[in-house]
């Protein structure tokens, strides 16, 4: 599988009759999450046609269609519903899900808990970047408190959401936290959601310097990437850091992992009892 | 095991809503997403038990009426035919997602077992309050089919017809019920299986580097292959191009649109259905849908019996609104009667149809309860 490499793997994935360029802009760490998922699949060795890439909408949602498998851009926050129906209904089929931090915990945070609750064989990927970046920057659930947004010109006075923490809590069988500066450990956490049963999660620190960046006393992309690098902490080593000393710290790594058989498996094991019992 | 097939047509004693079951079985249906509301809850809770019962069957309880349509588009698109059923609240939410279903073309079944409103209103009292919302709810410009059912026949018939027209036209169906024939119970009989026609979706038969998903065909309805069949292609809410990425260039976006009118609208023949009683030499007519329709067509036989020239045009097709049959009856009727448990939402398309050409008097009620027979007579019999 490793005889692609670099940007012969894209030329293999993209869609060459899609109209390019992309919409993301110089800075933005979506594309390096694409690439990483794409790295991801291929690494799996999985089909094309036995993906199914589901994304809600936003900057996170436009990342569907420039890939060459099945791909549903769907409703704002709903992308969770579609998927639950396309796993229901191909349970074979590796159903992923790309959102961005509004769609997946401020209109779809009902979905998100849900399906983490249900336990539907789906991996989503939640691309945060603290701002809703394609409504024009206004604050989102994750946005920190004290930020800067089209919506908290004075400063975010909100609490944010902490994405690991509620699926975690909803319980959801797999839930990891990467970036996109950490682009290894992030394509091994997507290769484990994927093939993880149940519901997967990986949150993706994903910097967006045209909407957040410029509003919150970063320079340029470059010092946002900066800001990653030292604030991102291996979840070992925060642990070890005494509560006091974290300041910004986040937590990176995997933080559940269960192999509780997702629903599709347990609705079909219980199918086959329902039919073969007649 | 197999088991002997009965040669005689299978008659059961059963509520509308289990009709509404039975005809969504009969169709081909194997996915069930959705979310519990009075008065529709029958049919999901029987499509939890008989849908595990079936191969390939798939059933999934979700959190809200958005998630229900949700999951049900993206069955859909997976190949299955997948049905969810209602009452006004849970519709409300769904509109979003059913524009979705449009732009996208999927073919979707939504039945609305319509209840008093607006908001919680009378949540187990029948009413027609949904009539236009089932039209026009979802945001933009767009063609639809509605449907109903006047009877617990009817109810296994029209959701057969449901599926059928879903799939041929690769759109969203609603069928809207009202609580009494979703209640009532009545002895119905279960067709033989060449007795009903099942459409299902056009497949592509090009291979898959040929296939545009959204090129433009004869019926104006592109084939339609499942997720995961080898046919990979973008779907999305946007307007799209014929290789469903999105666009906003003119020529194309009023090509698409175009498209999705012209794909309904070229064949309402197809989908105008409407029953006749009584209309041969009327004089005085009504024209009425679900229950109202019944009560209507007693009004009829009953004045009739008086020696009042009365018909009845029952309509089984709300949307696209059947003109033809309406303008037909306009040509020989005097007075159109239009009774409904609502302020008026179809007799403003029979008025946009008559323009002005014979009296139309409506009867309307919007208190919980049915329209009566006798109510109905009483205008027909003053006319």
């Amino acid at each position: 599988m490793a005889d692609i490499k670099g940007t012969q793997l894209i030329h293999e994935y993209l869609r060459h009759n899609k109209k390019f360029p992309h919409v993301f802009c110089a800075g933005c760490g979506h594309g390096i999450v694409l690439g990483s998922l794409i790295r991801s699949i291929h690494g799996l060795g999985l089909a094309k046609d036995n993906v199914c890439i589901v994304a809600g909408i936003g900057c996170s949602g436009r990342l569907a269609a420039y890939v060459d498998f099945n791909t549903v851009h769907t409703t704002h926050g709903r992308a969770l519903t579609f998927a639950t129906g396309i796993k229901m209904a191909k349970p074979n089929m590796h159903v992923i899900v790309v959102m961005g931090d509004g769609d997946s915990m401020a209109i779809g945070g009902n979905h998100l808990i849900h399906a983490a609750r249900r336990n539907i064989g789906v991996t989503a990927l939640i691309l945060n970047n603290n701002i809703y970046g394609m409504t024009g920057g206004q604050c989102s659930p994750t946005t920190p408190a004290g930020s800067y947004s089209m919506t908290t010109p004075m400063g975010q006075m909100e609490q944010s959401f902490d994405c690991v923490e509620l699926c975690t809590a909803a319980g959801a069988n797999y839930v990891a936290r990467g970036s996109v500066f950490h682009v290894n450990k992030l394509d091994s956490m997507i290769m484990e959601g994927i093939t993880n049963p149940g519901f997967g999660v990986v949150e993706i620190l994903s910097p967006c310097f045209t909407q957040y960046g410029r509003k919150n006393k970063f320079k340029s992309p470059v010092d946002m990437y900066h800001a990653l690098k030292s604030k991102v902490t291996p979840l070992e080593r925060f642990n070890a850091i005494p509560e006091a000393e974290r300041g910004e710290r986040v937590p990176s790594g995997v933080f559940v992992k269960k192999d509780k058989p997702g629903l599709e498996e347990k609705f079909y094991e219980m199918a086959a009892r329902c039919q073969g019992g007649e | 095991m197999a088991r002997p097939k009965k040669k005689h047509n299978k008659e059961i004693f059963a509520l509308g809503n289990e009709a509404v079951v039975e005809g969504a079985l009969l169709a081909g249906c194997n996915f069930y997403a959705g979310y519990p509301i009075t008065p529709s809850s029958e049919i999901m809770e029987i499509m939890a038990q008989r849908l595990p019962t079936i191969p390939n069957g798939a059933f999934v309880q979700m959190e809200d009426e958005i998630g229900g349509l949700g999951a049900i588009i993206g069955a859909s698109l997976a190949g299955r035919k997948a049905l969810t059923a209602t009452s006004g609240p849970g519709f409300s939410l769904m509109q979003e997602n059913l524009g979705y279903g449009c732009i996208t073309e999927t073919p979707l079944v939504i039945v609305n077992v319509m209840r008093g409103g607006p908001s919680t209103g009378l949540p187990t009292s029948p009413a027609q309050g949904d009539v236009q919302q089932a039209r026009w709810g979802t945001h933009g410009d767009h063609s639809i089919i509605v449907l109903s059912a006047s009877n617990v026949q009817e109810c296994l018939e029209m959701t057969i017809e449901a599926f059928n027209l879903a799939e041929k036209y690769r759109t969203p169906v609603i069928l809207l019920i009202d609580e009494i024939t979703a209640h009532t119970r009545e002895k119905i009989i279960i067709p033989n299986e060449d007795e009903y026609e099942v459409f299902n979706r056009t497949l592509p038969t090009m291979p898959p580097e040929w296939y545009k998903p959204y090129e433009e065909t004869v019926r104006g309805v592109p084939p339609m292959p499942a997720i995961g069949s080898g046919y990979r292609f973008h779907v999305t809410g946007l307007t799209h191009d014929v290789n469903g990425f999105p666009t906003s260039r003119p020529d194309e976006v009023r090509e698409f649109n175009e498209r999705l009118f012209r794909k309904i609208d070229q064949f309402l023949p197809d989908i105008q259905l409407v029953e006749e009683i009584d209309t041969e030499d009327a004089e005085v007519a009504v024209i009425a849908y679900g229950t109202v329709a019944r009560s209507a067509e007693l009004a009829v036989k009953q004045a009739r019996a008086l020696g009042v020239k009365a018909g009845l045009l029952k309509l089984k097709t709300l949307f696209p609104y059947p003109r033809k049959a309406t303008e037909k009856l306009m040509y020989k009727a005097k007075a159109i009667i239009v009774p409904e448990m609502n302020m008026g939402q179809i007799s403003r398309e029979v008025k946009r149809v008559n323009n002005g050409q014979v009296s139309v008097r409506t009867i309307n009620k919007v208190d919980g309860q049915i329209i009566t027979p006798a109510e109905i007579l009483k205008v027909l019999t003053r006319i």
